[in-house]
């Protein structure tokens, strides 16, 4: 259906596409950490790509690179969907676990930028409020990484509620 | 006799014990100037040209921040808003959620994918049948079975997923006009919901958490008169429900409080990343339903309705008609509904009847290992979206080929929608957030899951 939307991008920016595919009817491409900007500003302003539907990431421990940053988009005029992937390493050994926020394109990705940092402890470079939005502040570990298990306790904070 | 001699020898009251204009005017009235005067009488103590002098003087505006909830008896949902307000202004604020965070996309990956719809039921928990069926849609995207639902199934989730979405519609028009003080329509409202959810109890045997339908199906068929019932119940409710329209849509107060408040534009509110009435509200034709067809929704005719201001009245008056055309639907299913089957007979996915498992080695065998490794599903990952009662509900699920999701995340529209309240309720005042946090819907279990 939108297997057009996904050549148009591969055939403007071949070299930012790490692999592409189209399983389960889901046009998928992934792209590098650097070029996501410019890729993510051209689906939205040449192919139309208006309606940021999700941000999420999931982590693939073992893996290199480790986690997987994952957009979702819809084109309100078309109809027509497609999924941006961006792979990044973990911060310990590997490079910066970075990735460029997409909050200025899509003011919706502003808080769904924030829980995959909550969860995952993905930064996002440019973000103008990175804080954790389900946990609390005092929160250690991102609970959502595989290497943080189900049953682990936290400490009970006792919070100063007084506003600053 | 002494009634009609009083009545004709003076002007008539307005109320009881007050004085009429005239006697105002005529100055007779002795209680009127016994009254104490102020402790100070500005007029008396000030010459005009002090007067002018007072009025320069500026008062203290220094912005204040106050705490609204996270627990507020004027709203519905858990949710903390640090407010910076000037006067009764709002100039800036921080809504933090998260304070009904479960976990559920953490305990999705321990549980095999039968067990998810009970978490799932716990998201948005006054529509749970819809939740049940998008997980249910996402899984068999991936197990690529979704052509193969028994006819009778598809058309059971719908209707279930319909009753569903007007209880989540009555909840949200019935708590909204109760927090602006019309407290017959809450009533009202929740006594048809409350109906409806007796059927579907009836049906699934829980009154909120169903956990009905299953991966290749629903886990029973309908009862024998629920149909029948369904009618009954539908026609039932049509009365109390255009009274609440009544004593809503032409009501001096609630039209005050809604109309012109919280207005969203089109753009911005696509920008936003809304879906759902809220969308719809700002004019957007956008309904899952129609636009990416699941189940047999291509089937059924109904309309979108769509507002044109983008502000709370519209997103009341969307909603309030999609309670309609989710009875429009309903109608037509319960024409269509075809006899048949409502599991697909695939023992690798759905259980066998407990007959068999009781009595034929093989079903038990099947039983056992459904139950202890769960449904094999295929390695990738998915994306796959319904219409919730509150918009585009997507489960993006990750597979690895075992029995639990690898990754399950849900796009649950409520998060996303709350986002932009900070935007809504910028520079309205103090009153305005109750109606405009009433008509986002933020329902506390799907915002932070």
């Amino acid at each position: 259906m939108s297997k057009a939307d996904l050549d148009k991008l591969v055939a403007q920016y071949p070299a930012a596409i790490v692999s592409s595919h189209s399983n389960f009817g889901d046009d998928t491409a992934v792209v590098t950490k650097e070029s996501l900007k410019d890729v993510m500003r051209f689906l939205r302003d040449t192919v139309g790509f208006d309606l940021l539907v999700s941000v999420t990431a999931a982590d693939y421990f073992g893996r290199e690179p480790r986690f997987e940053v994952v957009y979702h988009l819809r084109s309100m005029a078309t109809g027509n969907r497609l999924r941006i992937k961006v792979p990044v390493h973990e911060e310990e050994g590997g490079p910066s676990a970075e990735v460029a926020t997409v909050s200025d394109l899509w003011p919706t990705a502003n808080w769904q930028e924030r829980e995959a940092y909550d969860m995952f402890g993905i930064k996002f470079s440019g973000h103008p409020d990175l804080r954790r939005i389900l946990m609390y502040e005092e929160f250690v570990g991102h609970p959502l990484r595989k290497d943080y298990p189900k049953e682990q306790r936290q400490p009970l904070i006792r919070r100063d509620y007084s506003l600053s | 006799m002494s009634t009609t001699t009083q009545s004709k020898t003076g002007p008539r009251k307005l109320a009881f014990g007050m004085p009429t204009p005239d006697e105002i005017a005529a100055g007779g009235i002795p209680g009127l100037s016994a009254r104490p005067k102020l402790p100070v009488d500005l007029m008396d103590k000030l010459n005009a040209s002090e007067l002018e002098e007072v009025e320069d003087i500026e008062l203290p505006t220094e912005p204040m921040q106050i705490n609204m909830g996270p627990s507020h008896p004027a709203t519905h949902g858990t949710v903390r808003i640090v407010l910076t307000i000037d006067g009764e202004t709002v100039r800036d604020s921080d809504v933090q959620v998260g304070y009904l965070h479960r976990c559920f996309e953490k305990e999705a990956e321990y549980a095999t994918y039968t067990q998810v719809f009970p978490y799932t039921d716990r998201l948005n928990y006054v529509s749970p049948l819809l939740n049940n069926v998008g997980f249910a849609l996402a899984v068999e995207k991936l197990l690529g079975i979704g052509a193969a639902i028994p006819e009778r199934a598809q058309y059971i989730r719908v209707i279930v997923g319909e009753i569903s979405r007007i209880t989540d519609h009555l909840t949200c028009l019935g708590a909204s006009a109760m927090e602006v003080g019309g407290f017959t329509p809450f009533l009202w409202m929740i006594k048809i919901r409350e109906w409806l959810w007796e059927l579907l109890e009836e049906l699934t045997g829980a009154r909120l958490t169903h956990s009905y339908v299953r991966v290749g199906g629903v886990s029973q068929d309908l009862t024998e008169d629920f149909i029948a019932r369904l009618r009954a119940t539908l026609n039932r409710s049509l009365e109390p429900l255009a009274e609440c329209e009544k004593l809503l849509v032409k009501n001096r107060i609630f039209r005050d409080r809604m109309d012109g408040v919280g207005t969203m534009s089109a753009e911005d509110a696509i920008a936003m990343g809304w879906t759902g009435p809220c969308l719809r509200s700002t004019g957007v034709p956008y309904d899952v339903r129609k636009d990416h067809p699941y189940l047999v929704y291509d089937r059924f005719e109904f309309d979108v309705p769509v507002g044109s201001v983008g502000d709370n009245y519209d997103r009341f008056a969307v909603r309030l008609e999609e309670i309609r055309q989710s009875m429009r639907i309903l109608e037509q299913a319960m024409q269509q509904i075809p006899p048949g089957p409502v599991l697909l007979d695939e023992p690798r996915i759905c259980m066998p009847p407990k007959n068999a498992v009781y009595n034929t080695i093989e079903s038990m065998i099947g039983h056992f290992k459904l139950i202890v490794d769960g449904i094999k599903v295929p390695p990738g990952e998915v994306y796959s979206y319904t219409e919730g009662g509150n918009g585009e509900l997507g489960f993006y699920i990750v597979s690895d080929g075992s029995g639990r999701p690898y990754r399950c995340h849900v796009r649950s529209p409520s998060f996303i929608i709350t986002q932009s309240m900070s935007k809504l309720i910028l520079g309205a005042g103090i009153a305005d957030i109750i109606p405009t946090f009433g008509m986002i819907n933020m329902i506390g279990g799907e915002c932070d899951r």
